[in-house]
Formats: structure tokens, C-alpha cells, sequence
């Protein structure tokens, strides 16, 4: 269920900008996906393609890049991805600070086609 | 022909922009909103409960997210609470059309309070505003120490989060500097209110905190 309401909610703002734009078929979504965000992409890509049916999206790929979640260290500067169950820096060994990068959930293109082109 | 078009949109906007409408509402009152998380069983209604009881009653108004049952809400009437059930029916999170469509059933207290119990689950329910000014997080030391490092997203979002069950944290081997520590990674400036939601124990403190944040 968790991916469900945000893939409905994807597909309305693609379909919306594909229509606007003069599409008549879409080929690709690329979205852009934080690691924190927890979106599983085999998930988002199967409520993608029940979401799409009938629209002029269908048929068209999902196309996932995913961000890893960056933690800065307030010691020593370093950026570094966390890992399990710690947040302390490899390096200095202080406690690191959660950065807004990871947290990332936009459409970022949309690959179309129109009529005559 | 190939064309790719840019589009940079964020996929909750229309959900943000409905949640910005609610707040408007909410402050156009002076009603202060609370979205309440947690999982299922670390102990939101008692919580809420324990709170409400610290403030006037005829101030307060709740809502009560559940996937399906209205045991909460029952609850919270049968102590005189101004209490009102969404049921999701398998959604696992509150949105802002869903507080939209409960609100405009209720009457809220002007100068008051709204309490909103969102559906027990640390995950999607962080990422949905809901009209709220503030977000507070419930987890029990029976869930162990380890869900800020889960669950991380929840944590950075919150306000304050209240540690519930502190009595029994020396027999589920609850380590609070662990939680305290990840707590500190995600959001260095949330406190941490340890409670016990059956004695009261530690909820004069939490009250006062969300007093002060009104003034």
C-alpha cells in the first residue's frame, strides 16, 4: 500500500503535464527518488503501470534514480552516507547530522512525443 | 520524435497545497494543530489522553485516524472529548483531503486545540502534512532503541518526541543513549519526553513544552 497513493498522486502531474504539453504518447518518467523517502521502486513501477492504464501514460517506463542519503559531520566537514544503525562519522568518529540530501521526491523529466513531429 | 520535457515537480504538491489551505483555516482560528505518529501500540491515545487531561476539556478537539475501527474515538468520547473518526480503509496514512472532509463536520475550538491521531505506522504518514503546526512522534521503549536509525525520516520531522512505557525500559533492554544520540543525528534541537502514559508520570512536562509553543 505505501507506495499506492503517492504513485496515483505521480501519475496525475504527469499525465497533467503531458496533455498541457501536446503529447500524444509519452515514452518515459524520470523521477527522482531520496533514499529516506523509503519508496521501493519495484513497488512504484507496479502501481505505476495498474495507475497508468487507459491514460496516455500507459506503456510508458518509470525510470528511478535513486539518492543516497548524505549526513554531514559537524566536527570535521566530511558528507558521507550513513551506515546501518549509526550515524557517526567514518572518519573523526563524532556524531553526524542529517542533511536535506536523501529526502529528494520530484518528476524531473518527461520523455514525449507529439503528433506530426 | 523523441522530446524530453522538464518538469521538476514534486509529487505531494497538491496534497502540501491543501495542507497549506487547512493551516491557513486552523490559524485564521487560532487553533493550534498537532499531527500526532507513531506505531501501532507505542501508545498515541494514551498519550493524547494524558494531555488532554492537563488542558481544558471544552478546548480540545481530536481527530482519530484509524485503518478501520473506532475504538480510540469511543474512547476519547466516553471522557468527554470532542472526538471525530476517520476510518482509511486500508490507506495507511492521514492526507489533507481526508482532514479537509472531517473538518468541515466539526467545529473547532476557537483558541484551542486539535489533537490529530494519524494511523499507527513510522513510515508514509511522515511524509503527508496535514494542516499541523507542529508533528510529534510517540515511540515506546518496547519498540527498542534502534527506530530513529529505522525510521529516520519520522524523527527528523518531529518536534519533540515522547518516549512512552519508561518503566519498563530496564526489561526490554531499552539503551537511551543510543536512542537519545540518533535522535540528535536526525533533529538536534527535538526533546525528548520520557512518560509513562498509565501513571501521567512526566506529562506536566509535555504540556508545558506545547504551552510555551503557543505563546
Amino acid at each position: 500500500m505505501h507506495e499506492a497513493s503517492v504513485t496515483e498522486a505521480l501519475v496525475a502531474i504527469a499525465v497533467e503535464e503531458a496533455v498541457s504539453r501536446g503529447a500524444s504518447k509519452v515514452n518515459k518518467i524520470s523521477l527522482v527518488v531520496g533514499e529516506t523517502t523509503g519508496y521501493m521502486a519495484e513497488s512504484l513501477d507496479f502501481y505505476f503501470r495498474a495507475f497508468t492504464k487507459g491514460t496516455i501514460l500507459e506503456g510508458a517506463k518509470l525510470e528511478v534514480a535513486y539518492v543516497k542519503a548524505k549526513i554531514k559531520c559537524p566536527a570535521c566537514g566530511l558528507e558521507f552516507e550513513r551506515k546501518m544503525f549509526s550515524f557517526d562519522c567514518p572518519s573523526c568518529g563524532a556524531q553526524g547530522v542529517m542533511t536535506k540530501i536523501g529526502n529528494e521526491f520530484y518528476i524531473d523529466t518527461i520523455d514525449i512525443e507529439r503528433e506530426g513531429t | 520524435m523523441n522530446e524530453r520535457i522538464s518538469v521538476r515537480r514534486a509529487v505531494y504538491e497538491e496534497n502540501d497545497r491543501r495542507a497549506e489551505i487547512l493551516h491557513d483555516g486552523f490559524r485564521a482560528m487560532n487553533v493550534f494543530a498537532v499531527n500526532v505518529l507513531g506505531g501501532p501500540g507505542a501508545g498515541k491515545t494514551s498519550t493524547l489522553k494524558q494531555i488532554i487531561s492537563r488542558l481544558s476539556a471544552d478546548s480540545v478537539s481530536v481527530i482519530e485516524g484509524d485503518i478501520a475501527s473506532d475504538i480510540d474515538t469511543k474512547a476519547l468520547k466516553d471522557l468527554g472529548i470532542d472526538a471525530f473518526q476517520i476510518e482509511t480503509g486500508g490507506d495507511c496514512h492521514l492526507n489533507a483531503p481526508m482532514i479537509e472532509a472531517i473538518v468541515a463536520q466539526m467545529t473547532l475550538k476557537k483558541n484551542g486545540w486539535l489533537f490529530i491521531e494519524n494511523i499507527g505506522n513510522l513510515v508514509c504518514p511522515a511524509e503527508f502534512v496535514i494542516g499541523e503546526d507542529i508533528k510529534i512522534v510517540v515511540s515506546s521503549t518496547a519498540e527498542g532503541s534502534d527506530k530513529p536509525y529505522k525510521y529516520p525520516i519520522v524523527f527528523r520531522k518531529a518536534a519533540a518526541v515522547i518516549l512512552t512505557k519508561k518503566d519498563i525500559a530496564p526489561y526490554v533492554g531499552f539503551d537511551m543513549d543510543y536512542f537519545e544520540r540518533g535522535i540528535r543525528s536526525l533533529n538536534p534541537d527535538a526533546p525528548v519526553f520520557p512518560v509513562n502514559a498509565l501513571t501521567g508520570e512526566g506529562f506536566d512536562s509535555v504540556v508545558a513544552w506545547l504551552s510555551a509553543l503557543r505563546r
